[in-house]
């Protein structure tokens, strides 16, 4: 089973990278926008608290896989399926759970691999323009959140995706259903919170602001590990060869 | 390897109101190259489909070098080469980056994979194009690779999906001929699906016929002929006037009389002799230049068949 997802892997991130190379201008510009502003600029902007004081580190950890999650993860089926390639794919002898992993291994390590090269251009930012010598580095604490955050920020996003994308006749619906998610994702919070009575968003926040960043990570970890497990265990149900073939 | 390579036993597959494929009961012997004949919407690719356990027949069943279509599909794919309807090759991948994610895919390991992959690009006259991007290819060389892909892994079965459909005359005569190199040098049985009568004729040792469905007929090419009519004798010559055509029609062993130009057609009931019919129609006074004694093509089977069905 590994080795057949590390077979599925192998490909999509040799398909990814190809795609990536040949959109220079664009596909590229699209892809460095996101680590040069959450890399360079903001930090820049916050100076030596970005490793301190600032909660953007920690927040953006959660939200950057989503950003780049969604712009890969659209293709893992839809794009099979528009350029005709998925029914070979399923009439080979992988097994659906090795094709599904394989896929969503490929876009959550990109998400991942990419937010982690962001944080530490971050890190890289603030101690060129702000260290005078000393060394700043991301309290153990935050480092080893942030890790784990957008590890599983973008498993819920791939999750979200693969859903998504095995429902999609092409990659464009799929990826106008994903900006759809993520707007919702990001004002339906926001937006959702404010709607609220005041009195029950108080009730909501309350244990939140006194249980203290720690607590409320730990919070967001378990969250976000219950939400991922279960979008795999619909994307599991939802793989099915014959339906797909129908599709 | 079992004698019989796929077996079908009354199987049947709805989609809705339509019958995709009605009860077919058919047998191919391993080791051959069997043609499924019938025109579009027929059921072959549907049939292609039940063998591969991509899809779950509505009733009966099919086995497949031994395992069970409904139940053992993987055990099926595992040993099962594929060139379906689209040639499902990755375009943003080299034509030897496409067979490497196979080959990963087929649990090669590496030495014997990079092996094979030259081996079969070399069999195809693709190996000094192997770096390219194969999405700038012609039709006709992707379908080449997509042929290399499908027995990279030796499979012990090819299911073949129309391979030179809506190709040129030259791309298909030279997939067709990768065939028949292929059906030789490898031993695999091959159930190839086609709607060409040529293609079936020059490649397939036994032929089945189907319509919406239905299995037609089922035999070797020749058997086939026998079932659709008699011996044919062809006469180029001038001067064919109705008195000689009535003539001709008179004798017990003609069965049919067909005239256009200078070219006569006699369908034959039995091996009759073919000299006192060229001396009657000289006696008519015909000019016979040449005579020559021919089977029914393939083809004219097909149209027989399904004319038969109508």
């Amino acid at each position: 089973m590994i080795a057949d997802i590390l077979a599925v892997l192998w490909k999509e991130m040799k398909e990814l990278s190809l795609r990536q190379g040949r959109g220079l201008g664009r596909g590229l510009l699209g892809t460095l926008i996101i680590p040069l502003v959450f890399g360079i600029f903001l930090p820049w902007q916050e100076g030596r608290r970005w490793v301190s004081t600032s909660p953007f580190p920690l927040i953006f950890s959660v939200w950057m896989p989503l950003l780049f999650v969604s712009s890969v993860v659209a293709d893992s089926f839809a794009g099979e399926r528009e350029r005709h390639t998925l029914e070979t794919l399923l009439a080979s002898r992988l097994s659906e759970g090795a094709i599904l992993f394989g896929k969503l291994a490929a876009a959550v390590s990109y998400a991942w691999g990419m937010t982690m090269i962001s944080l530490l251009l971050g890190l890289v930012t603030v101690n060129l323009i702000y260290g005078r010598g000393e060394l700043l580095l991301y309290p153990a604490e935050t480092a080893g959140s942030m890790v784990l955050l957008s590890l599983l920020g973008a498993g819920l996003m791939g999750g979200i995706g693969v859903l998504v994308s095995l429902r999609s006749p092409t990659v464009r619906q799929a990826q106008q259903v994903m900006s759809l998610v993520s707007m919702v994702l990001l004002f339906g919070v926001i937006y959702g919170l404010r709607a609220l009575p005041l009195a029950w968003r108080e009730a909501l926040l309350r244990p939140l602001l006194a249980a203290g960043v720690k607590q409320v990570v730990l919070f967001a970890l378990a969250a976000l590990l219950l939400l991922d497990g279960v979008l795999l265990a619909a994307a599991m149900a939802r793989f099915r060869r014959a339906r797909l073939i129908l599709d | 390897m079992t004698a019989t390579a796929i077996r079908m036993e009354e199987l049947r597959r709805d989609f809705g109101a339509v019958r995709a494929v009605d009860g077919l009961t058919l047998e191919v012997p391993a080791g051959t190259v069997f043609g499924f004949l019938g025109p579009n919407g027929a059921g072959k690719t549907t049939t292609i489909r039940l063998l591969l356990g991509l899809l779950e027949p509505t009733a009966g069943r099919a086995v497949v070098l031994g395992f069970d279509t409904r139940t053992q599909a993987a055990e099926i794919r595992a040993r099962t080469g594929a060139l379906l309807e689209h040639s499902g090759l990755y375009e943003q991948l080299s034509a030897e980056d496409n067979l490497e994610f196979y080959g990963r895919a087929w649990r090669l390991p590496a030495a014997e994979r990079q092996k094979r992959i030259r081996e079969v690009l070399g069999e195809m006259g693709l190996w000094e194009r192997r770096k390219e991007r194969m999405g700038n290819w012609s039709r006709g060389m992707r379908q080449k690779l997509a042929l290399a892909r499908a027995q990279l892994h030796r499979p012990a079965l090819l299911l073949l999906d129309e391979p030179t459909a809506g190709l040129d005359v030259m791309a298909a005569v030279a997939v067709r001929d990768d065939l028949a190199a292929l059906a030789t040098r490898q031993g695999s049985t091959i159930f190839l699906t086609t709607h060409n009568m040529a293609e079936a004729e020059k490649l397939c040792r036994q032929v089945a016929v189907i319509r919406q469905g239905k299995l037609l007929a089922v035999g070797t090419p020749d058997a086939l002929r026998a079932h659709a009519g008699g011996p044919r004798v062809e006469i180029i010559g001038r001067g064919f006037g109705e008195q000689a055509l009535a003539l001709l029609r008179e004798r017990p062993e003609v069965a049919a009389v067909g005239v256009q130009n200078d070219h006569l057609t006699l369908d034959l009931r039995a091996e009759a002799d073919t000299a006192p019919l060229v001396s009657l129609l000289v006696g008519a006074g015909v000019q016979v230049e040449e005579v020559r004694r021919g089977k029914a093509s393939l083809e004219e089977v097909f149209l027989t068949l399904m004319e038969e069905e109508k």
